[in-house]
């Protein structure tokens, strides 16, 4: 829950928030969809849950609303996180159909732990400097990530982004000098969108995705560094046919070209 | 009514007594779930590695600031609201309200709005960073100023109540012996209402030292500035849910050890 | 009678100034008023039925709630502008409303403390009036382990240590036990004596009037419906409560 907000989002929590407080419950309308559950299979609704990390959210936001159209009777219900937290949560017996993850070695632990088989790698995404709009510590490379008089945030190592960025750093030779490590990429962007940070590191389909209130500054070296994104239905998932189907389509040709152009890379 | 006087006092009824330990249930199981599945055998190595030390050092030295602050500030506000029942509805129920914000509002929410008040283009902290350089996010007060927002309403509600059990006329009573105001609240008010502080400044320590949201995302993490244990629990459960498992027993132990050790000693009902 | 004479010939007792009360407070939709002159040594007991408003007046006199009109002075000296801590009054609570949190011999140096003596020379000055009290022995108990009548006495001694021009008393009789009543009544008439200064007893009963004070104020749904002496009182009573409350106290 802490590791799903966005922040484009934040501005509408708020304003929720100030509803509530000014005029008593905000109401939670809806729920979960109908349960008839009485009769015949086709108008049955499926609800598939998707466990995708962070940076898959605008991608996979889209990629869901796509397949509930092509598919009328199924829900497809996101729940972004740092992909160890997705991972820890799906080996606790999280009811989870499709995990979808930002690096090899969380859905590796699922693998292991006997919940997916198969994993295929569906896209690939590498790095790059994102700076407030304007730009406003004139930061132009790498380098500047060492320079302590500027803030700098990066992802903890703990998640895929950090390791990334620890790996493309010490390619590079840089000794970043961080004030911040987060827990995932979204925080990073967060902290760079309200520029509490002058530069950060995170991956590109975040910077494209952030809109106009931060900046991507190309890393030249950032292609030596490639995150895998892998993608597999569970196999205790409560809807294995729909969870197929769902991985196949983002697998597949119309997946491909919804992650083209949210800017993630063919595998 | 007979037959309510043939029960000892102070027996419950059976659905109220199935009702509490239902209740209990769901507060104690999850903690002994924890406790059952804790890697004891790598414990005292999980618990000397170098980043828990930092994040125990941290954690108690911001949540100790922290509880100052709250008693310094929380004290004054208590007595304002114990002191507001005279007041116009409206304004009563305000503050109150503003009172108790902090305790529904999502602590990452919380923090968005630190950052939009003490950020470097926040309300406040633009001016900080201008006339002074001053820049609060990401350093060690951020910490502190984040467990502040998240646990004084514990401290104001606490002092409050026993604000509002204390006997008023004392404070009369001593303002006919020549008290002024600030001697009525240090010498009489403030002794009388001990306990509810002590009580307080207990519940607003460990609701600091639990603190997560605010923190995380007011102060950032990282590693002996601001990573305090919450944040490095869950951030080790991304690679080593042992150590997050650890992290979270060396929380809890430090939380039940301040609770059972101030108990007796300072908090309510032990006079008399 | 014996006690002003004890007053007058005392000779040690300082003279005091006279109290001289003209007032008018809103209780809830119950408007109080009622003027009183009170000479040092001559105590004036504010007698009626619960409700009436007496510790509303009482109160109203220490400052302790505002007036809506009306004023109050000591001597020449007009108080009804002063906070409570300034007006140089007395007061002993109903209940006695003791600091649970200090001890007895505390209790009685709170005035000297919050005047700023140090806590060591606060305490010294307090012996003097534990000593008179007899609260010697109860001085580092605290009010949770005393009984009425010793909780009365401290009470007492805490508001005389102040050394107030002006000694108020609220039904201090009503937290006693029936038993000691009269034996407690007659301490407490000495006590006064020995203050000297003016003095207000509010009480609902006679025989408190009787023993404590010279001249009797009946108050009656917050108006005064009679004053004199008891005696007075008792010759011609004013209203249907006053002939009630005489007859089921008699001489």
């Amino acid at each position: 829950m802490m590791n799903t907000w966005m922040p484009r989002r934040i501005a509408t929590t708020l304003a929720v928030l100030l509803a509530a407080a000014l005029g008593g419950c905000a109401s939670n309308a809806g729920g979960s969809g109908a349960t008839s559950g009485t009769v015949t299979s086709e108008a049955d609704p499926a609800t598939i849950t998707v466990f995708a990390a962070a940076s898959l959210t605008e991608a996979f936001d889209e990629l869901a609303a796509q397949f509930e159209v092509e598919h009328p009777s199924v829900e497809v219900v996101l729940d972004f996180g740092g992909s160890g937290t997705l991972a820890q949560q799906i080996a606790e017996g999280a009811p989870v159909d499709v995990f979808a993850s930002a690096a090899e070695p969380p859905m590796q632990s699922v693998v292991d732990a006997g919940l997916a088989v198969d994993p295929a790698v569906f896209a690939t995404n590498t790095l790059e400097l994102v700076v407030p709009a304007g730009n406003p510590a004139a930061v132009t490379g790498l380098d500047d990530l060492a320079n302590s008089s500027l803030r700098v945030a990066l992802c903890d190592v703990s998640v895929p982004c950090g390791a990334a960025s620890e790996q493309l750093l010490r390619q590079q030779g840089v000794t970043a000098a961080p004030d911040t490590l987060e827990s995932d990429v979204k925080a990073v962007l967060t902290k760079v969108s309200l520029g509490e940070v002058d530069a950060a590191l995170v991956y590109r389909t975040d910077v494209r995705s952030a809109g106009g209130s931060v900046e991507g500054i190309e890393v030249p070296d950032a292609a030596s560094v490639v995150s895998r994104y892998p993608i597999a239905a569970l196999t205790d998932a409560a809807e294995p046919a729909t969870a197929a189907a769902f991985v196949a389509f983002v697998a597949g040709a119309e997946g491909r070209t919804v992650l083209d152009r949210f800017g993630f890379g063919a595998p | 009514m007979a037959r309510t006087t043939a029960h000892a006092p102070g027996r419950l009824a059976w659905p109220v007594a199935v009702l509490a330990i239902a209740g209990l249930a769901v507060l104690v199981l999850p903690i002994i779930a924890l406790i059952v599945r804790a890697p004891w055998a790598d414990l005292p190595e999980l618990l000397v590695r170098e980043s828990v030390i930092a994040a125990l050092v941290l954690s108690f030295g911001t949540a100790i600031m922290a509880t100052a602050v709250c008693l310094v500030l929380g004290v004054p506000l208590a007595a304002l609201l114990a002191r507001a029942t005279g007041w116009p509805t409206l304004p009563r129920r305000l503050l109150r309200a503003a009172v108790t914000v902090p305790l529904v509002l999502p602590p990452v929410v919380g923090g968005i709005a630190l950052l939009l008040l003490l950020g470097r283009r926040g309300l406040v902290g633009s001016a900080l960073e201008q006339w002074f350089g001053l820049t609060i996010p990401f350093t060690t007060g951020a910490v502190v100023i984040a467990q502040v927002f998240v646990s004084l309403p514990f401290l104001v509600f606490a002092v409050e109540g026993a604000l509002r059990s204390a006997d008023r006329r004392t404070e009369l009573a001593a303002a006919t012996l020549g008290a002024s105001r600030w001697q009525v609240f240090r010498h009489v008010t403030l002794p009388l209402v001990a306990p509810g502080v002590a009580a307080g400044a207990v519940l607003c320590f460990t609701r600091a030292l639990g603190e997560f949201g605010a923190t995380i995302t007011f102060a950032g993490s990282l590693p002996g500035v601001t990573r305090t244990l919450p944040i490095a629990s869950y951030l080790a459960m991304q690679t080593d849910p042992a150590e997050a498992v650890a992290l979270a027993l060396l929380l809890l132990a430090v939380s039940i050890g301040v609770l059972l050790g101030l108990r007796d000693r300072w908090l309510p009902g032990v006079r008399g | 009678m014996t006690a002003t004479d004890a007053a007058r010939d005392g000779g040690a007792a300082p003279v005091r100034p006279s109290l001289h009360a003209d007032v008018e407070v809103a209780r809830g939709e119950q408007r109080i008023a009622a003027a009183f002159d009170v000479e040092p040594g001559h105590p004036l007991a504010i007698i009626g039925p619960n409700g009436a408003g007496k510790s509303t007046l009482l109160a109203a006199v220490a400052g302790l709630v505002p007036l809506s009109s009306g004023h109050v002075s000591i001597g020449s000296r007009a108080i009804d502008g002063l906070p409570p801590e300034h007006r140089g009054i007395g007061v002993v609570f109903q209940d006695y409303v003791l600091f649970p949190h200090l001890s007895v011999h505390d209790n009685v140096a709170f005035a000297a403390r919050v005047r700023g003596s140090a806590r060591a020379a606060a305490r010294a000055a307090a012996e003097p009036w534990l000593e008179r009290y007899g609260l010697a022995d109860l001085a580092d108990r605290l009010p949770a382990q005393l009984s009425g009548g010793q909780a009365q006495r401290v009470a007492l001694a805490r508001a005389l240590a102040a050394d107030p021009e002006v000694l108020l008393l609220d039904e201090p009789m009503s937290a006693l036990d029936i038993e000691i009543r009269d034996e407690m009544r007659a301490e407490l008439a000495t006590h006064v004596r020995e203050f000297g200064g003016a003095t207000v007893l509010v009480t609902h009963s006679p025989a408190d009037a009787a023993a404590l004070a010279d001249s009797v104020l009946v108050l009656e749904a917050g108006r005064v419906t009679q004053r004199g002496a008891l005696d007075e009182l008792r010759a011609s009573p004013a209203t249907p409560y006053v002939e009630r409350m005489l007859a089921a106290s008699p001489e």
